[in-house]
């Protein structure tokens, strides 16, 4: 009774060998060129931590340059003057960022929230030299260099990467949340406070905390603002305070070697610094996902 | 009330449960809302038009129809929840306890503290359990007594029994079911006059469904309750009277309207409109 069937092939002839010939070469320039990216890191980390390594000395992180130059010090004060005007730089721009960013999100019109949005973009488009141009004419002509002048450059380079982030996640919460708030008779106001903040907090700090790892990192505003100072330790904010950025280039172009590694040696801590923020960012940002969807 | 075992089978036809539920209607109906010929549009396109009845107190009206033809449009006028729809115009009046509810000086937040909502969707906060219910209450300073508070709005709700043990969890933890009547304790803990319900239902199981039906026939002792749905049994089985919207067509333009208005019996046993009667016997087209 039992009909034969035709025996059918389920290999790919003709056009589907070809896709899947092409599906192949494609998936492979794919994995090639995430390599290539991976391998470009690796080759950065790898050679600053080689011609950091001579200079990694516990004393490298207590003990402030030599006057003289020559073996030995460190670069104690860099990291705490860094710290300091990259933590002024943070309480400057996140207020402001997220507040622009409310007010984009939540309270003004169309028109006027794309002119911010339009700002903001610009801002961000603008060289961080020119920021540095900038807050020099402003606040150091007339005046001295200070923590708080750099502090004011990197805030106006942090303030586009803040206000832009935090509008992001105000973005991502449902409105049926605001609606939920506003009919129980509370405010826009309050619910901003009480329900969309708290609910988009982890997204708010991972961007404030990106835009603290871009700063940390940005030369050109304190070249201007916050590179004329003493070795010393010090936390006066209205003197220039030394700081790693500017260190690593005027270290790199001393002749002395010992100088070059303690240069490396700084670019290291910076990206140690990075990293963490980064990994500390991813965290934050997981949490936060984790709370608008399921408790 | 009828009787309640067999409210919840699916196949029995609306119009018989009406007719089980000898729901006398009070003489003296006292009047909460007045809306007088109500419309809305959403920019150029009017939404609804026309609309014209009285909502009473302490009984739960039903507003049905067919999906566009205006129910949320209409329910959200009733506590401005439509003043915050870019575009959205409301013409018309409605009395709220014959103060005009849109006009000068009345203030939103304050039209919405007691005219309380609930969604389709249960859109809890992503705060505790109890979280939920208090933060209301504490932002509009009514702190004292709040556990107490938090529990009766919870009873009040039928959620107590199963979250009393972890109202420190996430309100996301709960099922769809939870969720929604956790909006509902969420919406009483601030005592509003009003309930307006949205399509409570309509994201439930039909487990979920029969416990929030059960406690709206609770809830209308202390409240005014007004529920969409375009479910005409769970309309038969919970409210008093029922409000019936249809769309108009005209010129290429589909406007809400309301076809229809009375005590929930009549309008599933001898509605006066044969668009009604189409519509409640499932011959709408
Ligand atoms: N925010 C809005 N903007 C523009 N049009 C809307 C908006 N909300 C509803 N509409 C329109 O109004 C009409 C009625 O919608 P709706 O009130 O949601 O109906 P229902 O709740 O009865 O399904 C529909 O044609 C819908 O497209
Ligand atoms: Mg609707």
């Amino acid at each position: 009774m039992a009909v034969a069937a035709e025996r059918i092939s389920l290999r790919a002839t003709g056009r589907s060998r070809r896709r899947l010939r092409l599906n192949r070469v494609m998936e492979g320039v794919a994995v090639l060129a995430a390599s290539v990216a991976l391998a470009a890191l690796g080759i950065v980390v790898v050679s600053v931590v080689v011609r950091a390594w001579p200079a990694l000395h516990v004393s490298l992180f207590t003990q402030t340059p030599n006057l003289f130059g020559g073996p030995g010090g460190g670069i104690s004060s860099a990291i705490v003057g860094s710290a300091l005007i990259v933590a002024m730089a943070t309480g400057m721009a996140l207020p402001v960022g997220v507040l622009a960013a409310i007010f984009m999100t939540e309270f003004a019109r169309p028109r006027v929230a794309a002119a911010i949005q339009l700002f903001l973009d610009v801002l961000n488009g603008v060289p961080t030299i020119v920021t540095g141009i900038f807050v020099y004419g402003l606040l150091v002509i007339g005046h001295l260099q200070s923590a708080y002048a750099g502090a004011f450059a990197l805030a106006v380079v942090m303030l586009p990467l803040v206000a832009r982030a935090t509008q992001e996640v105000l973005l991502l919460v449902p409105n049926t949340l605001r609606e939920a708030s506003l009919a129980l008779g509370v405010s826009r106001w309050r619910t901003v406070v009480g329900v969309i903040i708290p609910t988009t907090l982890g997204g708010i700090l991972t961007g404030t905390v990106i835009a603290m790892a871009r700063a940390a990192g940005e030369t050109a505003p304190l070249l201007f603002t916050c590179s004329i100072f003493a070795p010393a330790v010090s936390t006066d904010v209205t003197h220039a305070l030394p700081n790693i950025p500017v260190l690593i280039f005027t270290y790199s172009e001393q002749p002395d070697p010992a100088l070059h590694q303690q240069a490396w040696a700084a670019a290291l801590v910076l990206m140690a610094f990075i990293l963490i923020t980064s990994l500390t960012a991813r965290g934050l940002l997981a949490r936060s996902r984790r709370k608008l969807t399921h408790g | 009330m009828g009787n309640r075992s067999d409210t919840i089978s699916i196949d029995v036809a609306p119009v018989e449960i009406a007719q089980r539920r000898h729901a006398p209607l009070p003489e003296n109906r006292e009047v909460v809302f007045d809306v007088q010929d109500l419309g809305v549009r959403y920019g150029a396109t009017t939404a609804v038009s026309g609309v014209d009845f009285d909502i009473y107190r302490n009984m739960i009206t039903a507003v049905i129809g067919p999906s566009g033809c205006g129910k949320s449009t209409f329910i959200r006028c009733l506590n401005r929840m439509n003043d915050l729809v870019p575009g959205a115009q409301v013409d018309g009046k409605i009395l709220y306890h014959g103060e005009d509810l849109y006009g000068s000086g009345v203030d939103p937040v304050e039209v919405r503290r007691r005219i309380g909502m609930v969604f389709q969707r249960p859109n809890p906060f992503p705060k505790s359990i109890y979280d939920n219910v208090a933060w209301g209450p504490r932002v509009l300073g009514m702190r004292k007594d709040l556990d107490e508070r938090v529990e009766r709005a919870l009873r009040g709700a039928a959620l107590w029994e199963e979250v009393k043990d972890r109202l420190k969890r996430s309100a996301l933890s709960l099922s769809g079911g939870q969720q929604q009547r956790l909006c509902i304790a969420r919406a009483i803990a601030i005592e509003p006059e009003v309930l307006l319900l949205d399509e409570p239902a309509s994201a439930l199981d039909p487990i979920a469904t029969t416990s929030i039906e059960e406690l709206m026939h609770g809830l209308k002792r202390d409240f005014t309750l007004v529920i969409v749905t375009h479910n005409m049994q769970q309309a038969a089985r919970v409210a008093d009277m029922t409000a019936f919207f249809s769309l108009e067509v005209g010129e290429g333009r589909r406007t809400g309207v309301l076809v229809e208005y009375d005590a929930t019996e009549k309008i599933f046993t001898n509605p006066s409109d044969q668009r009604t009667e189409d519509y409640v016997t499932g011959r709408f087209g």
